[in-house]
């Protein structure tokens, strides 16, 4: 096969058995990879009612057939699971270098299966696999973890693992790779923990193929002068890094501040990506094939909270920031570190902190409950609080289970700003409807990156629309939504989409597999990925019920700012969003659209 | 003056899309174990630097081959191997100091940067320019001035 490398590794952790397997051309060319092809693997392969922490369900790891080729920003793999947090379908894309290194091993794809009854870690090399006995590795953070492997393996080994966060099964661990990338969300290292797989260590040296060299070369320059000439891909996004959208987003008052109790931040500048730039930023470092470049190396000198790591993004500065009404940088760059660490999801841990913080300022969370004062605004809280739930210490045990099940304990579940139990991203629906519509709709629970309607809302990419406008928004959802499934199965990164469109990635995808992709059955695929992630969870027990958003977003207006008196036009937008989607008025896939989708 | 590959360290991000076109020149695939360059990038220290073949005036590589096979190409001045001279003896990574040849495993020969003819592949490919193919005079001037910038700074707050 071009492209793809051909192989898969299926490794059953209860007997301890590693086997390859030859990749169906069929599977690789209607779900593409990554994304695409592990969720069909998952729908194919477990019972979607099936307990995500127990054995039975499956976590698959998988690169698409542009990983760790010359293709713009192809570094990418997915996580694939059902979640722990949402009992939804999990996706979580990360990049860095570990993906490519996969390929070069030999394989384009892991499924592991079952439980070891011990601590292990998986060691690859060369297509030759190993289970490892993990048991002095257990309780080590992510970067202890991968300081230790490479000792014991090669140094030049690439490495994906979790933290305590993971082993302790916190709902929204995630699984660290290369000690800075994340497959950040839903919770896929809580999934890894309850596998006792600590780690995946691997090195390669062999080579992915492409089926036609010269026009998959002409492709990938004509694309990187696209980039090169982009004020966000090679202007705001290495200079300043996501963080660039703290400033934007708080002007358009839809930065969520304390909560989401109002749209606008008094400390935004405090915390914003020029500050952060400014104060902490030794370099940007781009992940494998990368021309953007957004990664921030950072380093806080002196201090309590000095450090040195990556980030944070800009969510993560939102979540811990502004959600919580705190401002002072070098806390957040703290408590960031202290995530990647830990190895959970710092805007889930973000978000509960402030949910936490509102049932305390409220009265629901007794104070006997929690051994800190849970007030907006404490930096020395974030930090407390981020070391303790990574470990399940005290009141961190209980933000360990997320905003949901934390507000639900306390009796007031519409205090959690989730979809599907899912924490929301740093944007407000009320000030930029669109991205409401994504939240409500998306797969895996409060999310952007399922559909970055952000890009049209707010950047005017590729035509400005009014965030304050509902009409119009669920055909844009929809059209964002396909095109981040094709461009998530591809192995590309999501920041390409600034610059390239489906055209671009469908050039780049047909030379190197061979498969005739083009921009409309590259968005099909897509568009099918997307339907086959909503039929997990139609079969998962999810309903129309769960395409909702926070009460406060849909009756609360926002109180200032420029989307003052707004609140989320859900309603209006979800009707028609089912309609485009060609899905019944219960939000269920019809039989026409699956026989459209070859589903 | 012949053109020569220079390394800016300070605009290299880690991206490596340099092994990755350098190995697709020269052996058709994408494998950065195969690539005529590496970058050693050391992420805890936030350090990163291409490193490649100096294309020496005075080769250690070509001093020690007993096969005569390293010799310069007159038009790029590229030091290169001539492949059907080349006895695989792999003298020349011993003796050379900057890791400029190597022995690719899934070639199975030793292979070193050749300058791809005189239009290197890693330089078009770079997207911050990190990578040039330019005549190496000159190279002290900026930065030289960027120290006398920093000289400045530092007298501007005790004078």
């Amino acid at each position: 096969m071009y492209g793809w490398i051909g192989q898969l590794l299926r490794v059953n952790l209860s007997s301890g058995e590693c086997k390859t397997e030859k990749l169906d051309p069929v599977l690789a060319r209607d779900y593409v990879g990554a994304r695409g092809m592990a969720s069909k693997i998952l729908y194919d392969e477990i019972d979607p009612g099936v307990d995500p922490l127990a054995p039975e369900n499956k976590l698959i790891f998988m690169t698409g057939p542009l990983t760790g080729t010359m293709a713009i920003s192809g570094s990418r793999f997915n996580v694939v699971t059902k979640s722990p947090l949402t009992g939804a379908i999990a996706a979580s894309s990360s990049g860095g270098y570990f993906g490519g290194e996969l390929k070069y091993a030999g394989f384009d794809g892991i499924i592991f299966e079952g439980r070891a009854p011990e601590p292990v870690y998986l060691w690859i090399e060369d297509g030759v696999c190993e289970l490892r006995p993990a048991g002095e590795l257990w309780g080590k953070n992510t970067h202890e973890t991968e300081d230790a492997i490479k000792a014991a393996t090669c140094p030049n080994a690439k490495v994906a693992c979790i933290g305590p966060a993971g082993e302790k099964l916190v709902r929204f661990a995630c699984i660290i790779n290369d000690k800075h990338r994340a497959a950040g969300r839903s919770g896929v290292g809580a999934v890894m923990g309850s596998k006792n797989l600590k780690a995946i260590a691997v090195r390669g040296h062999g080579g992915v193929k492409v089926a036609d060299g010269a026009a998959f070369r002409e492709a990938v320059l004509a694309a990187l002068g696209k980039i090169k000439a982009n004020d966000v891909t090679h202007g705001g996004l290495p200079a300043y890094g996501t963080a660039i959208l703290i400033n934007v987003i708080n002007s358009h008052g839809g930065l969520p501040t304390r909560n989401f109790q109002t749209g606008v931040f008094a400390g935004a500048a405090k915390i914003s990506g020029e500050a952060l730039a400014e104060n902490y930023l030794v370099r940007n470092k781009g992940c494998l094939a990368c021309p953007i470049a957004c990664g921030r190396a950072t380093l806080v000198t002196g201090g309590p909270y000095a450090g040195h790591g990556e980030g944070p993004e800009y969510e993560a500065l939102w979540a811990m920031g502004a959600d919580c009404g705190i401002d002072d940088l070098a806390a957040v760059t703290k408590a960031n570190y202290l995530a990647n660490e830990l190895g959970y999801d710092p805007i889930t841990f973000g978000a509960t902190l402030a949910c936490a913080m509102e049932l305390y300022e409220k009265g629901y969370l007794p104070a006997r409950d929690t051994e800190l004062p849970l007030e907006f605004g404490s930096a020395a809280v974030l930090v407390e609080t981020a070391r303790k739930v990574g470990y399940r210490e005290g009141i961190g045990d209980l933000l360990a289970e997320g905003s949901y099940r934390l507000a639900e304990r306390y009796g007031h579940p519409e205090l959690s700003m989730s979809s599907k139990k899912q924490e929301y991203p740093a944007y407000d629906p009320r000030a930029l409807q669109g991205i409401g519509l994504n939240y409500a709709t998306s797969n895996r629970g409060g999310c952007h990156v399922r559909g970055y309607t952000i890009a049209a809302e707010v950047l005017g990419i590729p035509v400005q629309v009014d965030p304050l406008a509902a009409e119009g928004k669920a055909a844009l959802v929809k059209t964002f939504q396909d095109l981040t499934a094709l461009v998530d199965a591809s192995g590309m990164c999501l920041f390409t989409t600034f610059a390239l469109g489906a055209p671009d990635v469908a050039g780049m995808l047909a030379p190197a597999t061979g498969v005739p992709y083009t921009e409309e059955s590259g968005l099909l695929a897509g568009e099918r990925i997307y339907n086959l992630e909503r039929l997990f969870n139609f079969a998962a027990g999810l309903t129309k019920a769960d395409d909702t958003l926070a009460p406060r977003l849909l009756t609360e207006p926002l109180p200032e700012g420029p989307a003052k008196g707004k609140t989320s036009a859900l309603v209006q937008m979800l009707a028609e969003y089912y309609q485009v989607r060609g899905w019944d008025e219960e939000g269920r896939v019809t039989a026409a659209t699956r026989e459209r989708l070859g589903l | 003056m012949a053109k020569v590959l220079v390394v800016d360290q300070e605009k290299c991000t880690a991206c490596r899309r340099c092994e990755l076109a350098c190995s697709f020149k020269h052996t058709g695939e994408f494998n950065p174990a195969a690539a005529r360059l590496s970058v050693a990038a050391f992420l805890d220290d936030d350090y990163y630097l291409p490193v490649v073949c100096q294309h020496c005036d005075e080769p250690a590589c070509q001093a020690v081959c007993p096969a005569g096979a390293i010799n310069r190409d007159g038009r790029t001045n590229a030091v290169i191997i001539n492949e059907d001279r080349c006895i695989g003896c792999r003298m020349c990574i011993m003796a050379c100091p900057f890791g400029g040849t190597d022995y690719s495993v899934s070639e199975h020969k030793v292979v070193k940067c050749d300058l791809c003819g005189g239009e290197p592949e890693c330089v078009l490919n770079c997207p911050w320019g990190a990578l040039e193919y330019k005549e190496p005079a000159g190279q002290a001037l900026s930065k030289r001035q960027e120290m006398a910038r920093k000289v400045q700074a530092a007298l501007r707050e005790v004078v």
